[in-house]
């Protein structure tokens, strides 16, 4: 059977796997999707973050011997508590000024972080294995899905669809958009803005931990492994709509999925095509798919 | 009478611009990927070996202090080139030597070409250096993409693995490495299957990988290297594609070994210039080289000392550091050090020993790094380009 003239079991296996990748994109767009959204911060360490959550699971588990079920939780902990540590030192003192300084802030963040892993762990990056409960694969007939990948789009959609839950369902959640669209109404009510948006930074800089965390088993753990990564990101937050949070979920998966499929039919065009769509959503929609025209 | 003044003072400047040549420090430069996927098998250890080749010539040439300098090229062939360029116009240097990556090399070379400079590429892989892209000037050290599709890829055709899928980065190197490769499979019998390209520094393998599981070729080679080598290869163990193939690195280093660990590199087999428990010279290097770096040096690390030794040894034979000469001087003397013994041919091929190496499992492996075991040891005359083959002009009389 083929469709579009290519094997069904090529085209099935991309399509599943442009989904695993879409997942990532889905769970670190989400976070910049929701810095951006309540802080105005376009969150450039968010790739460096991302590194963060894969190096300290590496760490935990190489220097303390601590296994990859605590590092799913110690890990964007640790990281969402230098998120605060970060808000706290630095992004408090922008949030009056144009928000490209705190572009440039946290880009320089990002290239520091990075140099100092580099420096300490160099380039070559370090090897985590797949935890012993995940260990092996299933054949679905068109492909050999490894269970680790399934697993990683299972936490990563149910963090996604939880982390929209909270901010568009809840009353805390509403507390926050309130305090986006108007802090000093709020804080009048008595609720404590400048603690609610640093925690929420920290949050942000979780949710690119626990992918980091995720990622780990994946990939080799490299200082420059968020550094490959945020651009495409970044693409996918701009077609999903800056600060939308259902619309960087979907856009994540859906760019995803569109990369598989171009790599079917055109490998070579596999790198660029979510810039190539980041041109033409501008063009025609410049506030992103989900996004409110200003 | 003002006439004669001008003439003169432009003598003068001559005379100064001409002594100025001949005096002051000898500058090598080493432009290398510093920060970036191939930073720990080159990179800023890779400019520490040029930096004490020199201490250890007692630090300077023809009574001139040696002086290295090191740049970032970024994995880009324009900030390469034009790095090359203005060390050589503002900084007068003397050699330029290039690091990892190929399309960096087969800019740099073009520059060095230009303006008439030695230039030792040992980094860097494309044989395109020393054959279709072959200059005077230039010289290819360490390994290159026949040498090591020969020695690697004949082993494995010749145990019966005659179809390939290739996993290729998309630049220079990837692209000559597959070709080099492609040929030996097809000149012994063995057929290409297919292949796909996947970009530089990619962060996911797993499409192009299973693409290759549904050629159904035997051999999956890995025409890629660093962390692109890494992660590929752990993409392929992930997806089981390791029961259904054989998986082959084309360009392994050391460093990529330890990386991966010896359970997911145990058998494999490489193609290296040097290793460095080969021998007890090697083994003294490296142990210098631990103390500092608590790593072992890669081969291409170990051949930026032996380069640099070379080259200060033949500005010392031609009394001179003009580039002709140094060339000539270069290409007339004997290399024998911990490194290698063997001797550069016209085309700027260093003709040396390569080694076919297979990872050793973790049992067989008695001290830290001890990784590989010697399979075979190939003389250079079979290992590269052999002047037959070559399209270079300055192997043709």
């Amino acid at each position: 059977m083929e469709i579009f003239g290519v094997p069904h079991q090529a085209f099935l296996g991309q399509l599943l796997l442009g989904l695993v990748n879409g997942a990532f994109y889905a769970m670190l767009s989400l976070g910049l999707a929701v810095i951006f959204g309540l802080l105005d911060v376009v969150n450039f360490a968010h790739g460096a973050l991302y590194m963060l959550g894969a190096f300290v699971a590496w760490l935990l588990l190489d220097k303390l011997g601590i296994n990859y079920w605590f590092a799913l939780v110690l890990a964007p902990l640790t990281v969402g508590a230098l998120g605060v540590v970060i808000e706290r030192l630095f992004l408090k003192h922008l949030y009056k000024l144009d928000p490209l300084y705190g572009l440039l802030l946290t880009f320089g963040l990002a290239l520091i972080i990075e140099g100092i892993f580099r420096e300490l762990f160099g380039s070559s990056g370090q090897e985590y294995p797949v935890p012993a409960l995940l260990q092996g694969a299933t054949n679905l007939g068109f492909m050999i899905l490894p269970i680790y990948r399934t697993w990683v789009v299972v936490v990563s959609l149910a963090v996604c669809l939880g982390t929209w839950y909270l901010i568009e369902r809840t009353r805390l959640g509403a507390y926050l958009r309130a305090g986006t669209e108007n802090a000093s109404l709020v804080q009048a009510f008595g609720i404590n803005v400048p603690v609610m948006v640093m925690l929420t930074y920290g949050a942000g800089a979780a949710l690119a931990g626990l992918a980091g965390v995720l990622a780990a088993p994946i990939i080799q753990v490299n200082p420059l492994m968020g550094s490959n990564l945020i651009i495409v990101v970044f693409a996918v937050v701009v077609i999903g709509g800056m600060g939308s949070i259902m619309g960087s979920i979907l856009t994540g998966l859906a760019l995803g999925v569109v990369e598989g499929l171009t790599r079917v039919f055109y490998p070579e065009a596999s790198a660029i095509v979510v810039f190539v769509i980041m041109v033409i959503v501008l063009m025609i929609r410049p506030a992103g798919l989900f996004g409110k025209e200003a | 009478m003002k006439r004669n003044t001008l003439v003169t003072a432009l003598a003068l400047g001559f005379a100064a611009a001409a002594s100025a040549q001949n005096t002051g420090p000898v500058k090598i430069g080493f432009v290398t990927d510093m920060s970036s996927l191939y930073a720990d098998i080159d990179g800023p250890a890779g400019g520490e070996m040029i930096k004490w080749a020199a201490q250890d010539f007692g630090g300077k040439v023809l009574g001139r202090p040696i002086e290295v300098l090191t740049a970032d090229h970024q994995n880009k062939a324009d900030v390469a080139s034009s790095k090359a360029r203005e060390w050589i116009d503002k900084e007068n240097l003397s050699l330029l030597v290039g690091g990892t990556n190929s399309g960096t090399s087969l800019a740099m070379a073009k520059v060095a070409e230009e303006k008439k400079r030695p230039f030792i590429s040992i980094g860097a892989g494309s044989a395109r250096l020393t054959n279709e892209a072959c200059s005077p000037y230039t010289v290819h050290y360490a390994y290159d993409t026949v040498a090591l599709a020969k020695v690697a890829g004949t082993a494995l055709v010749k145990e019966g693995n005659k179809s390939w899928y290739f996993l290729t980065a998309d630049y220079a190197f990837g692209h000559s490495l597959e070709a080099d490769a492609a040929a030996v499979v097809k000149a012994n019998g063995g057929t290409v299957a297919g292949s796909a390209r996947h970009p530089l520094n990619a962060s996911d393998f797993s499409a192009f990988l299973l693409q290759a599981q549904s050629s159904k070729a035997q051999i999956l080679a890995l025409a890629n290297a660093g962390g692109d080598f890494t992660n590929s290869m752990k993409a392929a163990k992930e997806f089981g594609i390791n029961k259904t193939m054989k998986i082959a690195g084309l360009l392994v280093f050391i460093n990529d070994v330890h990386s991966l660990g010896l359970a997911n590199t145990e058998g494999l087999q490489l193609a290296d210039s040097w290793y460095w428990n080969q021998d007890d010279a090697s083994r003294k290097f490296a142990k210098r080289f631990f103390e500092k770096y608590k790593r072992m040096p890669s081969s291409i690390q170990a051949a930026n000392y032996s380069a640099t030794t070379t080259y200060l040894k033949a500005v010392q034979a031609a009394g001179t550091t003009d580039s002709d000469k140094v060339m000539a001087a270069l290409k007339s003397i004997k290399v024998d050090d911990f490194y290698n013994k063997g001797q550069i041919r016209a085309d700027g091929r260093m003709i040396h020993n390569m080694y076919l190496f297979q990872v050793k499992s973790s049992k067989d492996s008695s001290t830290p790094w001890d990784y590989y075991k010697t399979v075979a040891t190939v003389p250079g005359e079979q290992a590269f380009t052999t002047v037959a083959e070559s399209k270079c002009p300055l192997l043709k009389k």
